[in-house]
């Protein structure tokens, strides 16, 4: 038996009404859900008791269908005012007076049926099925069922999200590291073991930890790629820990793992070697601990002519080419750039001192003129020149507004 | 997986390479020396790029990323100084996707670690050092032991290991030394028309007790 509940513009009240007669709900349209009530009976009693009880639980004018298919149930709530409950055999006979419109179907077998007069559900059963089949092909024998109430089909059930989240409440509060880690492992292998069985990884991990007297402790790793290794989480973990360590005594633990489609990777033959992410990511963690987050990843350049720009990356691989073999001119960067002191003569640089070294200048090139962001508080504003100092290397000094010389780097 | 696929790989190339020339050939010659314009620099040992300032030591380095990129495999460069600069590598053929930047702000031991740490887990194509603008008595000071060490982590693996410094200091630990100095910088042009034209530079390169010297141009 089905039960099909139809009140316009409200869904969610429906569903949650739904919710507390069966667990198996499928919300056929914007106005409409339809649930399995098989068994109930044994609990309420007769379908008109069942009735009575959704009717009080809903709390809203709605219409309510019960028949032994959701399609025929759907239709009668539809086209019904109030509770209409179909006994088994008598679908079509009840079914028989509602318009066709309430059927459904595309606008081109919509057509042919008004071309042939066909106004009301009873009109298109009493047709002979041969005849639907051999001018309406598939499509109307299926719609012809469903005019009749013979159509049976499984429901389209309702899923909950999957969350993959424990949760721990600890009888003292821990302050070290180590015992906590041996709930993280416990806790994470169950995770674990849950994506696992159904068939997801995770690319993020968001802990939570409750602490005495103090705000809570948040820790959210985002993985590069998708991982289903409790052992790594583990080890990213306690990293992440090490390097931030909880304020105060823990009280309870929250562990929630987001979970996506696994990895599937074929790998190729001949390719060469690269780092296993899994590996990668545990030491990119550890020298993240040595160095700061902000100091390790891949460079990418930012589209502004203002020199030493860029923001890091994360990796990725690109196919292989060609490339020619022979040196070109670097620039190794003072970061920051160190102040100089220039001389110069009929305009150009002449002499330096710096913490770099001093010396006369015995060629130079320039001057290059960069300025940018005039539109913003970043304005920059510069005269660069390449100067060669005697016995000394080759530099790229500049002038910021015209005022102050800097050495931005030297040629290597 | 993947080094399991690369044992797999190595294996049919022993077994088969002679068998079948073209399909492996040479692809075995790319993978055991990394080439530069001073020639095969060894996989599974280290190197060092020795030189002042303004000697090309940084202009070597970044074709050996880009050759390394160009396999393609994956890199790693530790800059103790934070002197590495994206725009300059991008321009010689690096590719800085494929570059793991560590800048270790001035810190000669968190480089060496890293180092170590990157070794360790293994997969990357090219490991750098660039300790070219420490001090030169700090990188001396390095003890011998954390040379083997990093010589031992890279042995039997693809990964090229290279430091760059102002003088020798790994001693029999690298398998190959070169030492650069600039000749002259070369400047075309006069007066305001006047531009960098590059660096003439000689490197002497030894390997097996044997030296050898080269000289070339650095263009701009």
């Amino acid at each position: 038996m089905f039960v099909c509940l139809h009140a316009p513009g409200n869904l969610p009240l429906l569903v949650e009404c739904a919710r507390h007669f069966s667990p198996l709900i499928e919300e056929t349209a914007p106005d409409a859900v339809i649930f399995d009530i098989r068994g109930l009976n044994w609990v309420f009693g007769s379908p008109e008791q069942i009735a009575h009880e959704i009717e009080q639980r809903v709390g809203i004018a709605a219409n309510l269908a019960i028949a032994c298919n959701p399609d025929a149930a759907l239709h009668a709530a539809r086209g019904f005012r109030g509770v209409t409950i179909l006994p088994l055999g008598e679908e079509a006979a009840i079914l028989a007076p509602l318009p066709l419109f309430l059927l459904g179907g595309s606008p081109e077998f919509a057509r042919i049926l008004d071309l042939w007069g066909i106004r009301t559900f009873g009109q298109f059963a009493s047709l002979p099925a041969l005849g639907v089949a051999a001018r309406l092909g598939d499509e109307g024998v299926q719609m012809q069922q469903r005019a009749r109430g013979e159509d049976d089909r499984q429901l389209r059930l309702l899923v909950d999200p999957l969350v993959f989240c424990e949760e721990r409440e600890l009888e003292d509060a821990v302050n070290l590291l180590e015992p906590l880690l041996f709930l993280f492992s416990q806790m994470l292998r169950e995770l674990c073991e849950r994506l696992r069985f159904h068939g997801r990884s995770t690319n993020e991990m968001h802990v939570r930890l409750k602490l005495e007297r103090a705000a809570d402790h948040i820790a959210t790793l985002r993985l590069p790629v998708p991982m289903l290794d409790a052992k790594v989480l583990i080890k990213l973990l306690q990293l992440e820990l090490n390097d931030r360590p909880p304020p105060a005594p823990v009280e309870r633990i929250r562990i929630e793992l987001m979970p996506v489609e696994p990895r599937s990777t074929q790998h190729g033959l001949f390719l060469p070697a690269s780092p296993e992410p899994e590996k990668l990511e545990i030491t990119l963690a550890r020298i993240r601990g040595l160095v700061g987050a902000e100091n390790i990843g891949f460079a990418e350049l930012m589209n502004t002519y203002r020199p030493d720009r860029f923001r890091l990356r994360p990796l990725k691989m690109a196919a292989p080419v060609a490339v020619p073999l022979r040196p070109k001119l670097t620039l190794r960067r003072l970061r920051p750039a160190c102040p100089a002191q220039v001389l110069c003569a009929d305009g150009k640089p002449a002499r330096i001192t710096s913490s770099q070294g001093r010396g006369q200048v015995v060629a130079s090139a320039g001057p290059w003129n960069l300025s940018g962001d005039w539109w913003s508080d970043e304005v920059w504003d510069r005269q660069s020149w390449d100067i060669e100092v005697r016995n000394g290397g080759v530099f790229q000094v500049y002038r910021e507004r015209q005022t102050d010389w800097f050495i931005a780097g030297h040629y290597d | 997986m993947t080094n399991s696929a690369a044992l797999l790989r190595e294996r049919i190339q022993v077994t088969l390479g002679t068998r079948c020339e073209p399909a492996f050939l040479s692809k075995k010659r790319l993978e055991e020396s990394l080439p530069s314009v001073v020639g095969e620099i060894p996989r599974g040992a280290l190197t060092e790029i020795a030189g002042p300032p303004s000697s090309g030591r940084t202009a070597l380095l970044h074709s050996l990323l880009a050759a390394s990129c160009a396999v393609p495999e994956f890199c790693a460069l530790l800059d103790a100084n934070d002197t590495f600069d994206p725009e300059s590598a991008a321009a010689a053929g690096v590719r800085l996707s494929q570059v793991l930047w560590v800048r270790c702000g001035g810190n000669v031991e968190s480089a060496f670690k890293a180092a170590d740490l990157l070794t360790q887990a293994g997969g990357f194509g090219l490991v750098a050092i660039d300790l070219g603008d420490s001090n030169e008595k700090r990188v001396y000071r390095i003890p011998l032991t954390i040379w083997f060490r990093l010589r031992h982590a890279v042995e039997n693996t693809r990964t090229v290991v290279v430091v760059v410094a102002r003088q020798i200091n790994a001693r029999s630990c690298s398998a190959l030394k070169i030492e650069l100095s600039r000749n002259r910088a070369l400047w075309k042009g006069r007066l305001l028309g006047c531009l960098l034209d590059g660096f003439r530079v000689t490197a002497q390169t030894v390997r097996k007790h044997q030296t050898q010297e080269r000289q070339f141009h650095i263009e701009p």
